[in-house]
């Protein structure tokens, strides 16, 4: 049914297999080719959208909630707390490559706020030592 | 067919995934083969039963009519042995449904108007079918509606029943559904399109989601009557990229549809065909926009367009294209099927029907409600909500998400249907109710307000770009006690242009609750200004000290 194929899918798809969760240039470059793409407009899409990155980022992508309900639940000092434990700040990835920290949006998960979700995974009710519990399940399979 | 004396539901929404649904599915599933039971008990997946409470894992049991909650992996085994092997209920385990919003039931008779505080038509079989299945959906009198349509009616007649409903747009802006239908049937195709808003983004809401993954079927059953009605021949759903769970349900509700000739070419055996996809988006508030929303779709920057030309005639690849949102598609199975004067029994003049609402903040109960226009809003807080939690004093309510309104205690009372509400200049916009109880500082939530849209902001035109952002300078400047006495005219002369002069709803509908909470709490923000003061406590005030003499 397509009359054209659709730029953001394609970007996800090319984020999705990449090892490093982001868009590389080359990539982006032979697709905007392939399809007749103008390049400024692809990157005009791919640095609006905040799930694209044009940075290489870690091995697991964090996104902690920070809008009005898990605000007020007390987010902020959950995300001071993540980033003590992984030592950077939001929007780094640590040393060994394995977690990026990001920000997210609302992510609809306000019942049972304060919320973030892991990659595709979704987790609520956090409490320090329920990240310290999480993460530390991430670790074991490194 | 095989047939079962009992079937257990266990709740699979995003909500009892997190607290461990699956791994009770799993057991149950383990103990009744261990037990003999197999073929006499089934466990079903469905969507939110809407009892369980944070944390904790509702199922029910068919027919007995008993809902065990909080179950744990621990308490499987008493149930399976007491209850599926002796027939004795576990009383000690069992719901106290008194003390809940509805009783069964009441949520599965439809007929039966007001008795409680919820009324449940769209979210009918959320909790009561597996979502991934579409048999259960069409035993739950499912594409009952699309059949009728498609051997009774025509599309005239289909956009008539709408119009008789006086159905609104559940997106935000209450725009009449049969209305924007009659705008866009007698644009020429020969494609015309027809898309599904599903960018929940407002934070503070939760409550298409619940459709999503509860109910997916229902939605795409509205779509297909959508599609009917206008001319439509391709169509879209577009959703949010987080939203995974509700991404993997609608895809397979889709496939389903393909696969019994509910989709496609020669829908039902007649001339009507009407394909459907789901698009993806990558984060961004804006998309929920309309026009925005298209040009995503095309491949651009979510930035909205100008109107007119309006979508029904010029939309997605300038052909002409209906957007409604997730909730108004769900609405639309029940009409057709019982009609739109049925419907208009619901609800209060000039808002009929029931209305989603996602509760949060401090409340003793959260999570998505279904409720008929014209409940007030301090009923849904007391009864639905069961009060403000560790019994503090309610301070106020944001209602709407993040660009909607701050309703404060003196105006409980109010009904919330449009004409009421409009009256104390709020609306039900986006549908989420937040409730802040007196702990709460109203110079940090409006920050925090700010903030959001200083991120969101898609910066195509310069009062929302600039004023989000000087907003949220002057709100922290104010919340560290760096507040000047000018600064609450400056915020309100700021707010009052991006009202006036943006572009789009969100630049203009961004400051309305900091606009409304410097009219409702002027003094809050006063005592961070003269006084130094946090009233609340939550702001990190920095006292200014002595001005530095080395200057």
């Amino acid at each position: 049914m397509e009359e054209k194929k659709h730029l953001l899918e394609q970007l996800h798809e090319i984020q999705n297999n990449d090892d490093k969760h982001y868009l590389p240039k080359e990539k982006v470059v032979e697709l905007a080719k392939k399809h007749g793409y103008d390049l400024a407009q692809v990157y005009g899409v791919e640095t609006f959208y905040t799930m694209y990155s044009t940075k290489p980022r870690g091995k697991h992508i964090i996104r902690i909630c920070e809008n009005q309900s898990c605000h007020m639940a007390n987010s902020k000092k959950l995300i001071r707390h993540m980033e003590a434990i992984l030592n950077i700040s939001v929007g780094e990835t640590t040393e060994d490559g394995f977690f990026t920290l990001e920000l997210s949006s609302c992510l609809g998960m306000c019942s049972v706020s304060p919320a973030m979700m892991i990659d595709e995974v979704p987790y609520g009710n956090l409490t320090e030592d329920r990240i310290d519990e999480i993460l530390a399940t991430y670790k074991e399979d490194k | 067919m095989k047939f079962y004396r009992t079937h257990v539901l266990v709740a699979q929404d995003t909500k009892s995934i997190l607290a461990g649904s699956k791994r009770i599915e799993e057991t149950l599933i383990e103990e009744i083969k261990l037990a003999g039971l197999e073929n006499e008990i089934r466990v079903i997946p469905t969507g939110s039963l809407g009892y369980s409470e944070n944390n904790q894992v509702a199922i029910a049991i068919y027919p007995d009519n008993i809902i065990y909650a909080p179950v744990l992996t621990s308490s499987v085994k008493e149930i399976v042995e007491e209850h599926f092997l002796k027939g004795r209920i576990i009383k000690a385990l069992a719901h106290p449904m008194k003390h809940k919003e509805i009783s069964m039931e009441e949520r599965t008779s439809e007929n039966q108007l007001n008795i409680d505080v919820q009324k449940r038509i769209i979210l009918k079989n959320v909790g009561q079918i597996n979502p991934e299945s579409i048999h259960e959906y069409i035993a739950a009198d499912g594409y009952m509606a699309l059949e009728k349509a498609l051997s009774e009616m025509t599309p005239e007649s289909v956009i008539e029943e709408m119009k008789t409903s006086e159905l609104r747009g559940r997106g935000g802006a209450g725009f009449p559904t049969g209305l924007k239908w009659q705008f866009t049937r007698p644009n020429p195709g020969p494609t015309k399109y027809v898309i599904c808003n599903a960018d929940e983004g407002e934070p503070g809401t939760f409550k298409d989601r619940e459709i999503m993954e509860g109910d997916p079927h229902k939605m795409v059953e509205g779509m297909i009557l959508a599609a009917y009605a206008v001319g439509g021949t391709d169509g879209y759903i577009y959703i949010r990229g987080e939203y995974n769970l509700s991404i993997n349900r609608l895809q397979k509700a889709i496939d389903a549809c393909y696969e019994y000739g509910l989709l496609g070419k020669n829908i039902l055996g007649t001339d009507f065909s009407f394909d459907l996809c789901i698009h993806t988006g990558a984060g961004a508030y804006i998309c929920g926009e309309e026009t925005a929303l298209i040009n995503s779709i095309e491949g651009k920057r979510g930035e909205p367009r100008k109107k007119p030309p309006y979508p029904p005639s010029q939309g997605l690849w300038q052909k002409p294209t209906l957007v409604n949102n997730v909730e108004t598609f769900a609405n639309v199975p029940a009409i057709i099927n019982h009609g739109g004067e049925w419907y208009k029994t619901l609800g209060v003049e000039g808002s009929y029907g029931t209305k989603l609402f996602s509760l949060m903040g401090d409340l003793n109960w959260k999570g998505t409600i279904e409720i008929p226009f014209g409940t007030t809003i301090g009923k849904i807080v007391d009864t639905i909500g069961h009060g403000v939690r560790y019994d503090r004093v309610l301070k106020g309510i944001i209602l709407g998400g993040s660009s909607g309104s701050l309703i404060v205690p003196g105006e409980l009372n109010t009904p919330i249907d449009f004409q009421s509400l409009s009256r104390i200049e709020a609306g039900p916009g986006s549908g989420s109710i937040l409730v802040m109880d007196e702990t709460r500082c109203i110079v940090d939530i409006c920050l925090n307000i700010a903030e959001f849209f200083r991120h969101e902001s898609c910066g195509k035109c310069t009062p929302c770009r600039e004023g989000n952002a000087q907003i949220c300078h002057l709100l922290e400047m104010i919340s560290y006690g760096y507040g000047l006495p000018e600064d609450l005219e400056k915020l309100e002369r700021i707010a009052n242009t991006m009202m006036e002069t943006s572009f789009c709803p969100l630049g203009q509908t961004a400051p309305s609750v900091l606009l409304q909470a410097l009219k409702k709490f002027r003094g809050e923000f006063l005592a961070h200004i003269d006084e130094n003061i946090c009233p609340a406590g939550v702001c990190e005030i920095n006292f200014v000290e002595e001005e530095c003499s080395c200057g």
